[in-house]
């Protein structure tokens, strides 16, 4: 008795010290999750980043300035002019209303940040969230080891990271971390039956929906999860209370959400989880008749049952595909179609098309983002395997799907990296516990010599299985994936009667440690990845760029040099035609009115700005004069070689303005099918109001008028222009505000010609001899 | 309409016509020589005026008027005086007093502003003042409106003949020009010009208040950096360290910026491209100045250096795109001093904070300048002394973890020239235990956390056993 307290004694001392050494663990982790965030701050400067963030960074401000009533009814007039958009009816607010607070409870207990300083570092605190939010969700998978793994392994995800950096200041931010909170909240009502976790998770899925559009992944994947558990007879009463309430509650919070609103009930991306909801009711029920009934009545009211719960859904079933097929998209929207159908956007929708991180990824950016996951993922999932619990099953249901949308777009590699990195966190931690079992099984065997011989001869099979599994020869893998399987089962029986059979898995010392070896300089070489992937790869804020050369460093701050211009020394009221991309930057940094932006609602709005783009000057004068604009920016890399500059976005602003406006047709533009802006390109584009405003006087720069970016000479160099003035270039020329003349001239001009002989000819005709000698 | 009593009217009246008798500029004093020096190589233009006064009269005088028009006075930034004596390169300076005067205006709203003497001018004496005072915004740009290409052409009103409460018998005037492109000038002969240098008079027995207005037409390329508003907030920390912020909103007060703005000319044509517009702001920081910055409301602006050395700092600041005429830019700089550089300790225990008025921008007028200065929590009794006039009052501002908030003196003053750029005394009084109230609320707002942890982690709240 008293040996066994002693021994209790200690278990619980290495218990408690294990919780405590896995608390500072955690806290380390989000402290690094933080900090590797912060090389765009060190290396650049504590600024927001990029587009989409600076129209957060707008909203938030209107938040803090106005409050969360005025925020709500929210009308913007300087943006989509002259229509205007109902920002809080078309945002989602998780992120605003997140930093928002932050900033409130900062400035309520004295502490003076400014709301841009809050907007900075509000996706830095939230992967540190994050990090512990997969910590609990692949704890409650595979254990705590496992989830430290897990934890540590998201802290520095290239992928999570690219979105996450200090200054990226976008919805992802705070969205992979409801995410990750959201699954993590299912696992545990599903682990534990319990209806507390079960409304927490409603709320967290309330948050996410706030927070992101790929809330619908949520929405379909648990309800995919909660089918795949029915059919394999996995049904119990907590995967009811997981499900249930979470769609009851989860769609009612949906709906308050200004942006979602009856879309949660309306549209098919949501259609899945009630489809599931009805199932789960009628296999509910079937449980529950079943335990109430005698087998052989059973088997009747099984028949009565079914047939009628049958006869239901599918009167359901067709009432629903009835209420969709009535929508042109099929009740789908269209990113989400283009989801499901890869080819969708490219065939259909431009605008989505012509976003570069709505392009399928190629193999180089998977090792990019995700770096030796990818290698560990396969392992993961065959530890999930061993035993499939519902929570495993979860997590690969989870990476399964994950892995399909990154493939569609770029983009959703972020949702993909959570995935990986709980499946590699378990694999890590798995083949640790392997080896360092077998290891310690060993040290004392190695004095007891008569042990030794025993555990390696027998140990050769699974070594192999096992070893195989960790050095990514992934065909070896499959062979031995079912004799891996078999022998890993007994290891997850309790610990008294596996002591036996747990010795038959212990390896050969020399090959654990040396495999150890190995999976420490895989870590290692994951972390000096990622480390660098953060200090080079993704933490330049795109509106400063920066080259080093011979002599030094050299700073291209030519956006917020325009943007300050636009701000300092306009008229408050006038309005800036820019192509989408500048909307967001234009609006928040210069603080001008805009026609369009990134926020791609009107696609007819869009084409406008690109048919006046890619017509010739006085077409686009007309145009651009009807839309009441003043100034037209564009963006040109051809002084210093900045290769996304509007020249080589022109093909997408002729293909969204020809898709609207016919004239405009693609082929004109392309000489046998390339684009060109050398003395072979076609005349259109020779003459069209990008190519005009790109390259006015840009001859007399060098004499030659050399493109850095195209590579060869502009086809036309010497040319004026008529309906437009220079009004500003930045210093490196990347960006080129013009103003439309006024109209008076124009107009007398026309009259001109159309009356044909007036007393006023000849004063107009002394006017336009004004005019022309410039 | 509102009836005043009679007596009461007649007894203002009386009293005004007392004051005129008592105070008004003594008749019997008299300007042998004037020379008057007017530089207008920039937008700051600096009056250097010699007087030659003479007692003709019975008493002594003690003060001497000077006389100034109402537009000079709406734009009359500084005024000292100063008497001279000994002679040549023994010469001494003692600055005098310089007050509005408390008389009423002369013909046509002239002001008068009284130089109090050190000795009371006794008769027959004669004494010699030398007059400096600083006038702002007073060239007018003309063309209104200037494209890239052209230079700036200026107009400067001005009298040939000095304005005084007193009879001259002998004056002259230089005014001085940037550059030798001068376009047309008034002729009040005798008149001449040579190279930059325009030179009326000498003029001879002008009656008190004798006017001759001049028109000169000329160029002026220099810089015209008028800073709309600036706001420094010089913030005190007993921890060692003096933040001070300072908030501009520059702008180009010269003649204004015509159509297009053409950088290619500007680049490749930089010696006759934009002339009139400026690039560069040079900024004198006090020596010892550390983690300078200097950005906008849309992030940092790269483009700026520091020079340090020991006596001084330099920062030389380049707004993020060049201002022509009429374009407007803000920025803030900020740094950091070292407190003992700055904050001392008077005799009577109270401490004082000694800085620099005035707008570290070299050549640059301030129309309106507010300067904060937010001394510690818990400092008590701010009184403020500044050689000149300035509004004053007192605010109270919260910074970090601060629960009463801290005492700010907010001192202002309007059309601010370098000459303002002197030092200026806060004192207050501190008890240096406020210094220890932030660090021992933290300590025991976490000394609170953990024991309500320890507490949660022993108390057991459940109901069933």
């Amino acid at each position: 008795m008293a040996a066994s307290d002693a021994q209790n004694g200690v278990f619980s001392v290495r218990h408690a010290f294990g919780n405590v050494l896995a608390f500072f663990i955690l806290l380390l982790i989000g402290v690094l999750a933080f900090s590797i965030r912060l090389f765009s701050v060190i290396k650049y400067e504590s600024v927001i980043h990029e587009f989409d963030p600076y129209f957060n960074y707008r909203v938030t401000q209107f938040l803090t300035k106005n409050g969360i009533y005025d925020f709500w009814n929210w009308f913007d007039d300087r943006t989509w002019y002259p229509l205007g958009r109902v920002i809080g009816g078309t945002v989602y607010p998780g992120l605003t209303l997140t930093a928002g607070t932050l900033w409130w409870i900062l400035n309520s207990l004295n502490i003076p940040l400014s709301v841009e300083t809050v907007c900075v570092f509000t996706a830095p605190i939230f992967s540190a969230f994050a990090s512990w939010a997969t910590y609990l969700l692949t704890k409650e998978v595979k254990g705590a080891g496992a989830g430290l793994t897990a934890a540590i392994l998201l802290a520095m995800v290239p992928s999570y990271i690219s979105r996450s950096v200090a200054g990226s200041y976008d919805n992802e931010a705070v969205a992979i971390f409801a995410l990750i909170f959201t699954f993590y909240l299912y696992i545990k009502t599903l682990n534990t039956g319990s209806l507390f976790y079960a409304t927490l998770n409603s709320i967290a899925y309330f948050y996410m929906v706030c927070s992101w559009g790929g809330y619908t992944f949520i929405i379909n994947l648990i309800p995919m999860h909660v089918l795949l558990c029915i059919v394999t007879g996995r049904y119990s009463s907590r995967l009811y209370i997981a499900y249930a309430p979470l769609v009851v509650l989860g769609t009612l919070l949906a709906s308050l959400v200004p942006v979602v609103g009856f879309n949660a009930v309306m549209t098919s991306e949501h259609f899945a989880s009630f489809l599931v909801f009805i199932i789960i009711h009628v296999v509910a029920l079937v449980y529950y008749i079943k335990g109430s009934l005698s087998p052989k009545m059973f088997k009747v009211a099984v028949a009565l049952v079914v047939s009628v719960g049958v006869a239901v859904c599918f009167a359901m079933v067709a009432v629903l595909i009835a209420l969709v097929a009535s929508s042109p998209t099929k009740g789908w929207s269209g990113r989400s179609l283009s989801l499901l159908d890869p080819t969708y956007a490219s065939k259909y929708i431009p605008i989505i098309a012509s976003v570069s991180e709505h392009q399928p990824p190629t193999w180089p950016s998977y090792f990019m983002d995700i770096n030796v996951l990818a290698f560990l993922v396969p392992a993961g999932i065959i530890a999930c395997f061993s035993p499939l619990s519902d929570a495993s099953s979860f997590v690969v249901l989870y990476i399964v799907t994950s892995v399909y949308f990154s493939g569609v777009m770029v983009r959703l590699m972020l949702v993909l990296a959570p995935a990986a990195c709980i499946l590699s966190g378990i694999a890590l931690s798995q083949a640790f516990d392997v080896f360092t079992r077998s290891i310690k099984f060993q040290l004392p065997s190695l004095s007891d010599n008569s042990q030794a011989g025993e555990g390696s001869s027998e140990n050769v099979v699974p070594n192999d299985s096992v070893k195989a599994d960790k050095t990514e020869d992934t065909s070896k893998e499959r062979t031995s994936k079912k004799s891996k399987k078999k022998e890993k089962e007994p290891v997850e029986k309790p610990l008294s009667k596996s002591q036996i059979k747990k010795r038959l898995l212990v390896l050969p010392l020399e090959t654990s440690v040396i495999a150890i070896i190995l999976l420490v300089l895989l870590g290692a070489f994951y972390v000096v990845h990622s480390v660098w992937a953060a200090a080079e790869a993704y933490s330049a804020p795109s509106i400063v760029l920066t080259s080093h050369s011979h002599d030094g460093l050299h700073v291209f701050d030519d956006f917020r040099e325009a943007y300050a211009w636009l701000s300092h020394n306009t008229e408050v009221d006038d309005k800036v035609a820019s192509w989408w991309d500048y909307g967001y930057q234009t609006t928040a940094m210069a603080n001008r009115t805009v026609i369009v932006d990134n926020n791609t609602w009107n696609n007819t709005h869009i084409a406008t700005v690109g048919t006046a783009m890619s017509s010739p000057e006085k077409a686009a004068w007309e145009i651009f004069q009807s839309l009441d604009v003043k100034y037209v920016l564009v963006v040109f890399g051809g002084l210093v070689g900045y290769p996304s500059d509007d020249i080589n976005k022109f093909l997408w602003m002729v293909r969204i303005g020809g898709g609207v406006f016919p004239h405009i047709k693609e082929p004109d533009y392309l000489r046998d099918g390339q684009y060109r802006i050398d003395s072979m390109a076609t005349p259109t584009m020779l003459n069209c109001l990008m190519y005009k405003l790109s390259y006015y006087r840009f001859v007399e720069t060098d004499g030659k008028a050399f493109d850095r970016v195209r590579r060869t000479e502009i086809g036309k160099k010497h040319f004026k222009l008529t309906h437009f003035e220079e009004v500003f270039t930045t210093h490196h020329w990347m960006v080129r505000i013009y103003k439309l003349k006024s109209p008076k001239n124009r107009i007398r001009g026309k009259t001109k010609k159309s009356k044909s002989k007036t007393s006023s000819k000849t004063a107009s005709k002394r006017n336009e001899l004004k005019r022309n000698p410039f | 309409m509102a009836m005043v009593p009679q007596p009461l009217l007649i007894l203002l009246f009386s009293l005004s016509l007392l004051s005129i008798v008592n105070s008004s500029p003594s008749q019997h004093l008299q300007i042998v020589d004037a020379e008057r020096r007017i530089d207008l190589t920039s937008h700051i233009i600096k009056v250097y005026l010699t007087l030659k006064v003479e007692n003709l009269g019975t008493s002594a005088a003690s003060e001497v008027h000077l006389a100034f028009s109402p537009t000079e006075v709406e734009h009359l930034a500084t005024l000292k005086a100063a008497a001279t004596s000994g002679k040549r390169k023994k010469k001494t300076y003692v600055p005098l007093d310089v007050k509005s005067a408390e008389v009423p205006d002369g013909p046509n709203g002239t002001k008068l502003f009284s130089i109090t003497l050190l000795t009371p001018l006794s008769k027959g004496g004669t004494t010699t003042l030398e007059v400096l005072y600083i006038l702002t915004r007073s060239l007018e740009p003309f063309p209104v409106e200037i494209s890239q290409s052209e230079s700036q052409l200026v107009y400067f009103r001005d009298s040939a003949i000095l304005l005084s409460p007193y009879h001259v018998k002998q004056q002259t005037t230089f005014i001085k020009t940037p550059s030798t492109r001068v376009e047309s000038f008034t002729v009040v002969d005798p008149t001449k010009r040579a190279g930059t240098e325009l030179k009326y008079g000498p003029y001879e027995n002008h009656p008190p208040y004798s006017y001759s207005p001049v028109l000169v037409h000329f160029e002026n390329n220099n810089p015209f950096a008028v800073v709309e508003e600036l706001e420094r907030e010089i913030e005190i920390s007993h921890w060692g360290s003096i933040q001070v912020t300072e908030r501009y909103s520059l702008v180009h007060a010269g003649a204004q910026h015509k159509g297009v703005f053409s950088r290619v000319d500007y680049q490749t044509r930089s010696g006759r491209s934009g002339v009139s517009s400026f690039k560069y702001l040079l900024a004198k920081l006090p020596p010892r100045v550390h983690s300078v910055y200097y950005r906008d409301g849309i992030g940092n602006i790269s483009s700026s250096h520091l020079r340090t050395d020991s006596r001084k700092s330099e920062l030389e600041i380049e707004p993020r795109y060049p201002l022509f005429g009429g374009w407007k830019a803000t920025f803030v700089i900020g740094y950091g001093l070292p407190l003992q550089d700055f904050l001392f300790e008077s005799p009577d225990g109270r401490r004082y904070l000694n800085f620099t008025f005035g707008c570290p921008l070299v050549e640059t007028v301030v129309d309106k300048l507010i300067v904060k200065v937010v001394l510690p929590e818990g400092s008590k009794d701010p009184t403020a002394q500044i050689p000149f006039e300035v509004k004053q009052h007192l605010e109270i501002k919260y910074s970090y973890l601060d629960v009463v908030g801290r005492t700010v003196v907010v001192l202002e003053k309007r059309n601010v020239v370098p000459e303002h750029n002197t030092p200026f005394q806060v004192y207050y009084g501190f008890n240096p235990i406020f210094m220890l109230a932030e660090p021992l609320m933290l300590v025991s707002a976490f000394f609170l956390l953990f024991v309500a942890s320890v507490a949660y982690l022993h108390i057991d709240l459940s109901i069933r056993k």
